[in-house]
């Protein structure tokens, strides 16, 4: 039999991580816990099979060549550890007191982290298309909405911090797409237009794009910072601006920043993705009397459109993870807990920010990863 | 001296005066703060919050360059090549987490300070100088390659040699994204207790007081659009020397 080096080095990672804290319990919100190791967080007889189920799914990574049971492994001991925490958390609690706050620990998250690389790596592996990646997206936001919506967490920490806030929590979220998809759409509309001109002016371009690489380079709490005297002197000085809700803090000076850093890859990739059309096809396309709009429409764009469209995946991912400053000058969001959790020194505040930006960012990625790979076929399937 | 030169000399006064001789600015700075406030930032010194800022980043990018190149290396040669599907993973998955985020939850892991803010902008430091050197690394001209063997070169010699050398340029390019990437990071640091620049912006926004907001972040935006374009420079030298 031959060995798979990542899966061995997983599996000792593994077996490493077992041995780390597993589960906390803290009497209340704040203080820090005590540590619980994995084997004492339920009556032995019960942790057995989450244990067994936690060490098949590292053995499993170990053979190499057997895609199928790359993919098998990782379930069951993501299955075991979910089992070990729904048992756990309400065992724990048992007595511990009204404030008591039982939450995961270290050895939990390296756990959840290596099954979640054994698993990208099987699934990377498999060489899926993008319709099967969309399947298997789809199939793992049903799981973890599934879990969640069933109650069956709800004694840990961060989810008695969500329930405690239900409200704040879905406003917040709101707040947070508005920021981060409506500056994409805001810097589409923007630099698709500067980004054609430029592709057909070359002096043009050449003054745009350093202008917006500069811009990207100033750190993102230095521009939301720029941004307030510049739109508070707006909101006080232009007639009107202060009705669209211009001011120095809140929405507006996270929008116009976020707009500001989206517009280097929205007009970088829609130069180069226009520019990416072979010279035959623009001559065959002249030849047979396409006007420039018509070439611009029926041949640059269809060819350019995976490129731009990797710019605004790079710009969605960026400005999700930059929304969250936006917390910072009460512009809203999630950061807003996670810099509300960092005041308090309460960690699952911060992780109640913090888990659903990184599940956003990731889920953004692989939506939009599949459609540049739908655009990046189309040409062949369309005769 | 030509037009880029004279700006990027300008740009650089007016750093150092704004770091060094802060009460220079007061004039301009007073209309941005509050009536009989404070319009410079006096509680600790703008040159000593710029050299931890700075000394940061510096340690996090160093170590993060080590490491990330001798990891590349590694996954490049036979004997690691089994790790390379499983590391472009990695950076890809990575690289999509939010550098907050990662300095959000470096605290829980390791409480407040320097130190979460140093391990988070190592880690997330990694990421782009791994991604480049895999790259530069995997697809070094097959000719050149043929030659080096050609000539007697050892593995040792051709790593050395040919291979990093060759690769240096886009490294480097990965290293400037990364060491941006640190600097904005860092700024955001100083919400979790280390002492850095972001510190002036952040008492500025708690006292609304704008005029510190506005020092703080012409301070860390002049540092960056520098360091980035200094980099810049260095690689396009190194790139013609390469090439030339």
């Amino acid at each position: 039999m031959r060995f798979s080096a990542p899966g061995v080095l997983f599996a000792i990672l593994g077996g490493a991580a077992l041995l780390a804290p597993f589960m906390t319990l803290a009497a209340n919100r704040i203080v820090a816990g005590d540590a619980v190791p994995i084997w004492s967080v339920v009556p032995p007889g019960q942790t057995a099979l989450g244990l067994a189920a936690v060490l098949l799914g590292l053995a499993l990574g170990v053979p190499a060549g057997r895609a199928g049971l790359r993919m098998v492994g990782p379930l069951i001991g993501l299955a075991g550890l979910l089992w070990l925490v729904i048992q756990g958390a309400p065992a724990l609690l048992d007595g511990a007191g009204d404030y008591a706050r039982v939450s995961p620990a270290a050895g939990f998250w390296c756990l959840l982290v290596i099954f979640a690389l054994l698993m990208a790596d099987a699934i990377t592996a498999l060489k899926p298309g993008p319709y099967q990646r969309a399947l298997l997206l789809a199939a793992a936001v049903a799981a973890l909405a599934a879990v969640l919506g069933s109650g069956v967490l709800s004694p840990l920490s961060v989810l008695q911090e969500f329930s405690a806030r239900r409200d704040a929590f879905a406003s917040e979220a709101t707040r947070h797409l508005w920021l981060a998809f409506g500056s994409l759409g805001m810097a589409g509309i923007i630099g698709f237009p500067l980004g054609v001109l430029g592709h057909r002016k070359p002096a043009l371009r050449g003054a745009i794009l350093p202008v917006l690489s500069f811009l990207q380079t100033i750190p993102s709490l230095a521009m939301f910072g720029l941004m307030i005297p510049l739109l508070s002197w707006v909101g006080a000085t232009v007639p009107g601006a202060r009705s669209l809700g211009i001011a120095g803090i809140g929405f507006a000076p996270v929008f116009v920043a976020l707009v500001l850093y989206s517009l280097l890859p929205v007009v970088g990739n829609t130069v180069a993705g226009l520019a990416a059309t072979p010279a035959q096809a623009l001559d065959a396309a002249r030849g047979i009397g396409m006007t420039a709009g018509q070439r611009l429409w029926r041949v640059e764009l269809p060819i350019g459109l995976p490129v731009i469209l990797t710019g605004l995946r790079i710009v969605l991912v960026q400005n999700i993870g930059l929304a969250v400053i936006a917390g910072l000058i009460g512009g809203g969001g999630f950061g807003t807990f996670v810099f509300q959790g960092l005041n308090q020194t309460a960690t699952d505040l911060i992780l109640l920010g913090a888990l659903p930006t990184v599940a956003l960012a990731l889920t953004a990625a692989i939506v939009m990863d599949i459609l540049v790979d739908l655009t990046r076929r189309l040409p062949k399937e369309t005769p | 001296m030509t037009a880029g030169n004279l700006l990027r000399l300008g740009l650089l006064g007016l750093l150092l005066a704004l770091v060094l001789r802060p009460d220079w600015f007061t004039p301009l700075f007073t209309p941005l703060a509050p009536a009989g406030g404070p319009v410079i930032y006096a509680r600790s010194s703008l040159l000593s919050l710029s050299l931890s800022h700075l000394g940061l980043v510096a340690l996090a990018s160093v170590a993060a360059t080590l490491v990330a190149v001798t990891l590349a290396i590694f996954v490049t040669r036979p004997v690691g090549a089994s790790f390379l599907p499983l590391s472009r993973t990695i950076t890809n998955i990575g690289q999509t987490f939010p550098p907050v985020a990662v300095l959000a939850l470096a605290v829980p892991a390791l409480g407040f300070g320097s130190g979460p803010t140093l391990v988070a902008l190592f880690l997330y430091g990694l990421l782009p100088i791994f991604e480049n050197a895999i790259t530069a690394l995997s697809t070094l001209p097959p000719a050149t390659m043929e030659a080096a063997r050609g000539m007697g070169l050892n593995r040792w010699q051709r790593l050395w040699r040919v291979e990093l050398p060759l690769a240096l340029p886009v490294i480097l390019t990965g290293i400037r994204l990364s060491v941006v990437i640190a600097l904005g990071t860092a700024t955001i640091g100083s919400t979790v207790a280390a002492r850095t620049l972001g510190e002036v912006i952040i008492a500025g926004l708690l006292t609304n007081n704008t005029a510190y907001v506005l020092q703080g972040g012409l301070i860390v935006g002049l540092f960056a659009v520098l360091i980035y374009d200094a980099m810049a420079q260095l690689e396009r030298y190194l790139a013609a020397r390469m090439g030339g």
